[in-house]
């Protein structure tokens, strides 16, 4: 009985083809636009929480200066305001895993015939730690190399890619500032960071080497900027809370005056962005399924155009001997039918522009069976919704009515 | 005495129509026992029509009763109608209503899906009615490839399909040439006489003469109810 009424369906899309088609070409743009519009939102949240991964759990960074509404201002006129003994007295604070002072700028690197410009970063070994940082070949440097400033490089792997080429760059020396520093160490890639720059474009000094080799500064010992790693996520109100205290007390700065550091949240700044990919990529599906919307509707209008036009069939059935129901499950087969077919079609098309938009351009795409499945449920489900009114209608008829109809 | 197949009590049906409520019927009574053929004759607009609509549960009347092998259609719902027309009525049109799109073998085998009745068993079913009718070469062609006669026959194929009691037939030579008509008529006839009860409209005479009995109708009520006269010869 079920069998014999698809096959009837499928007469019936199988009569009038460019209708059919027509009206399948609304669903299968619909699901065709949310599996890509998913596949690229997805994808985004993706490669939002793998960078994420690659920043370092917990981090704060401690900014020398002071904040206003207007943003950033150097404190004071003078020097960087934090100190590398503020950075002792703050890892012995409670829940504080590690504390790196950092001093960076940009430089020129030169190894043979082949310069390049890059960022090189002054500072302590926690500062691998806190950035859960590893090297894929060599050993990173000690503490006693930033107490007797030696001229050693730990270096990322775009500039290796620059300097180097197929070298390998351990044991080589390089040059910075026409001081010669020996690799000891090739970072392990990291990609952009969320600001979309290349982490991987560095080059890790000991603090003491860069201030007094490489960028020469006469606040030897004072620094612009700290890694501040907490031991946990839920340690990090009172790290904030304590350490402001503390600097506070050890800068001397009176209870009407401000901060002269100021301390950014990054796991706050990660969530934040991971939030924003969450709605983009929400609000790219909710844009999507107003076209699935639109292809439903075009099923529901086709579907009563289709009673309209069988009529005189519905009133022939009825008069030998089909009820309601089967008049009724005849129609709404046949708007479902349409609508599989097309959502089939769809998640081919949408699958296969998901692929091309990820060969053509960097973006990440993740298809996810979910959504595959999402977007077919709600096909079906739009098919029966659309599709029930017209088929009841269809089973609504009057008999003799329907026969008279010409 | 057994039940008649067909017995309606004072059946009535009025149209409402923009001039007001049209009384197209008029209190009629009549009782078709099994194995009959009575003819229903009479001038056009004589409700004719409106009486075979009500005979085939597809209407329903305004007043009066009636009782289609025994059972008061008036205390069925419309499914219920639907089920009883299913197994009950086989129904032939002027216009012969297959279904364009079907072929003659899915056209008569139709009723059977309604009835629940399997794939296999239909399809033998359905080729052994067209055999009846003299269509089995016909079986997978669409109607539209045939002539009206021989759609006429694939109809009458359907008809038959669920073996009912009774074929109800409104004017079914009504778009046929006069020998094709009488082909029709004689297909009717051997059906009678297998037991088939089958009340028939035509305002032809010779039409009419196959049946044993002539209802003649006029401005909605029955005016004669007699035996076919003897045949004069032609
Ligand atoms: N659906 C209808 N609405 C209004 N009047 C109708 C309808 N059907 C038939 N009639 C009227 O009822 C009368 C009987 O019609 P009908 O039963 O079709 O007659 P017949 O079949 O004998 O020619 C006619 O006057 C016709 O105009
Ligand atoms: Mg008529």
């Amino acid at each position: 009985m079920r069998k014999a009424m698809l096959g009837e369906a499928w007469r019936a899309m199988g009569a009038n083809r460019l209708r059919t088609v027509l009206t399948m070409l609304g669903m299968v743009i619909g699901v065709g636009s949310v599996v890509l519009m998913l596949a690229i939102g997805q994808g985004a949240q993706y490669a939002v929480a793998q960078t994420i991964s690659t920043m370092g759990s917990n981090l704060y960074i401690l900014i020398s200066g002071s904040t206003s509404a207007s943003g950033l201002r150097s404190g004071g006129g003078g020097g960087p305001t934090l100190t590398v003994a503020d950075g002792e007295a703050i890892s012995e604070l409670d829940g504080v895993a590690n504390v790196a002072p950092v001093h960076q700028g940009t430089q020129q690197l030169v190894y043979g015939a082949n310069n390049w410009n890059t960022t090189v970063v002054g500072t302590t070994p926690n500062y691998l730690e806190a950035r859960a940082w590893t090297l894929v070949s060599g050993y990173p440097f000690g503490d006693s190399d930033v107490r007797s400033a030696t001229r050693v490089a730990l270096i990322g792997q775009t500039a290796v890619d620059n300097l180097f080429g197929s070298d390998d760059p351990l044991g080589k020396t390089l040059r910075i500032r026409q001081s010669p520093f020996v690799v000891v160490g090739v970072l392990g890639r990291k990609g952009q960071n969320l600001d979309g720059r290349d982490q991987d474009d560095t080059v890790i000094i000991p603090l003491t080497t860069a201030q007094r080799k490489v960028f020469g500064t006469p606040f030897v010992g004072s620094v612009r900027l700290m890694m501040v790693q907490a031991t946990s996520a839920e340690a990090m109100p009172l790290v904030e809370k304590s350490l402001t205290a503390l600097l506070r007390q050890r800068h001397r700065i009176r209870e009407d005056q401000e901060n002269d550091f100021y301390l950014r949240n990054l796991a706050a700044a990660a969530d934040s962005a991971a939030e924003t990919t969450r709605v983009m990529s929400m609000l790219l599906g909710a844009i999507a399924s107003v076209s699935l919307l639109v292809g439903g509707i075009g099923i529901m209008n086709i579907m009563l155009v289709s009673v309209t036009e069988r009529t005189r069939e519905i009133g022939i059935r009825m008069a030998i001997g089909a009820r309601q129901r089967d008049i009724l499950t005849q129609f709404l087969l046949e708007a479902l039918m349409i609508s599989v077919a097309g959502c089939l079609i769809g998640l081919l098309i949408g699958i296969g522009g998901a692929l091309l938009t990820n060969a053509l351009t960097d973006m990440v795409i993740v298809i996810s069976g979910t959504a595959v499945l999402v977007a077919f449920g709600v096909a079906a489900a739009v098919g029966v919704f659309f599709g029930y009114y017209p088929a009841h209608r269809a089973a609504g008829l009057d008999p003799i009515e329907a026969l008279r109809h010409q | 005495m057994s039940e008649a197949v067909i017995r309606v009590v004072g059946l009535g049906k009025s149209y409402t129509t923009a001039a007001g409520l049209f009384p197209a019927l008029k209190a009629v009574d009549l009782r078709v026992d099994a194995g009959e053929f009575v003819a229903i004759m009479g001038p056009s607009g004589s409700g004719k029509s409106t009486f075979m609509n009500l005979l085939g549960c597809l209407d329903t009347p305004t007043h009066g009763d009636y009782f289609l092998v025994g059972r008061n259609v008036a205390q069925l719902d419309k499914d219920q109608l639907a089920v009883l027309r299913n197994r009950t009525i086989g129904f032939v049109f002027q216009g012969f209503n297959l279904l364009p799109r079907m072929t003659l073998e899915d056209n008569v085998a139709l009723p059977l899906v309604y009835a629940g009745v399997d794939r296999d068993s239909r399809r033998a079913r359905a080729r052994q009615e067209l055999g009846r009718v003299g269509l089995a070469d016909y079986a997978s062609s669409l109607p539209s490839r045939i002539s009206g006669g021989q759609q006429q026959r694939v109809a009458i194929a359907r008809a038959l399909i669920n073996s009912p009691p009774l074929i109800l037939a409104d004017e079914p030579t009504g778009n046929l040439d006069s020998q094709t008509s009488e082909e029709i008529m004689t297909l009717f006839a051997g059906l009678n006489r297998q037991g088939i009860t089958i009340v028939l409209v035509t305002h032809e005479n010779d039409i009419a003469a196959h049946a044993q009995r002539q209802v003649r109708f006029r401005d909605g009520r029955i005016v004669s109810d007699q035996p076919t006269p003897a045949r004069e010869s032609a």
